[in-house]
């Protein structure tokens, strides 16, 4: 049952090449999203720290801001 | 009009839908992968190369389905100056990009049992080429330009341009002779697949979807926090 599968009469080096391919470019394709969408977050929240108290309070004062930092601190 | 579109009230539902669009991807996807890989039958013709399309044909479909959002939102963009489209057809580049580039080396690797060729000029493989182009060109010129002005304008012109390539590739096989068989799957008229291989080619669709989707989220998240950036730099 496994040989078969595996070999898929001939055709496995085919079948599994094109199916790795595609998993090993969405595995890539979600690493670097998530690498890119990381450093972003700690861009922000490394500026927002350095804000003194008034500019600070501007900032936290737009909804958006504050998802951020949420979701920056879950890092 | 676009009040809905504004980023503060989409980025409070993008933050968040990443990992459960994850989690969903990876359920459809696994059930996917068993129906395609295991539980399908194998063609009477092309024995288990056949099963290569569950991997091919959806990509084609994606690819060619965000080029065309981006276009629709490259020009909304332009026409309305909302620059909230501009950041949404960015986003959706990188995973129409890759699905572009997914179906033409499967397409490459199911060639070589089925036709005995890698690769060949035939009208749909080569449409499909130009598409990757323009995706490429597409995403150096958002590189390359810094003015945000004139890189919408271009982008813009790449995606109107490469839309004309999108009906080119879906009649291709009618208007020439290709290797390419005529359309199997059609939502007006009669599909020609069989049943035990539409589910698993549906299934695998919606989960190449998911990822799309995943893809779009985590990207458009980055945009709006590099923004968001320059917004705390100039405070």
């Amino acid at each position: 049952m496994i040989n078969e599968i595996i070999s898929m009469n001939g055709y496995g080096s085919y079948v599994w090449s094109a199916f790795s391919f595609t998993l090993i470019s969405f595995t890539t394709l979600y690493f670097v999203t998530k690498l890119q969408l990381l450093k972003e977050q700690k861009k922000f929240a490394s500026k927002f720290g350095s804000l003194n108290k008034v500019k600070a309070r501007a900032a936290i004062s737009q909804n958006i801001n504050k998802e951020i930092l949420s979701s920056a601190s879950n890092i | 009009m676009f009040k809905s579109f504004e980023p503060n009230k989409i980025f409070v539902i993008t933050s968040r839908a990443p990992k459960y669009v994850l989690f969903l991807f990876i359920i459809v996807l696994s059930i996917g992968l068993t129906e395609a890989l295991i539980l399908s039958p194998e063609d009477y013709k092309q024995s288990h190369a056949v099963r290569i399309m569950y991997v091919h044909v959806p990509a084609a479909w994606i690819s060619l389905g965000v080029f065309s959002s981006i276009a629709i939102f490259s020009v909304s963009s332009f026409l309305f100056k909302n620059k909230n489209f501009a950041i949404i057809s960015k986003s959706l580049a990188p995973s129409g990009f890759i699905f572009n580039i997914i179906a033409l080396v499967t397409g490459a690797i199911w060639g070589k049992p089925t036709w005995g060729t890698w690769w060949a000029w035939d009208a749909r493989i080569t449409s499909m080429l130009i598409l990757a182009l323009f995706y490429a060109m597409y995403l150096l010129a958002w590189r390359i330009y810094e003015d945000k002005e004139n890189v919408i304008k271009i982008t813009s012109i790449i995606a109107i341009l490469g839309a004309i390539n999108v009906p080119i590739i879906k009649f291709s096989v009618d208007w020439w002779n290709t290797l390419h068989q005529n359309t199997s799957v059609n939502v007006f008229s009669d599909t020609s697949i069989h049943i035990s291989m539409l589910i698993p080619l549906g299934i695998m669709t919606a989960a190449f979807a998911l990822f799309s989707l995943l893809i779009f989220l985590m990207k458009y998240n980055t945009e709006m926090i590099k923004v968001k950036n320059k917004g705390l730099d100039r405070l």
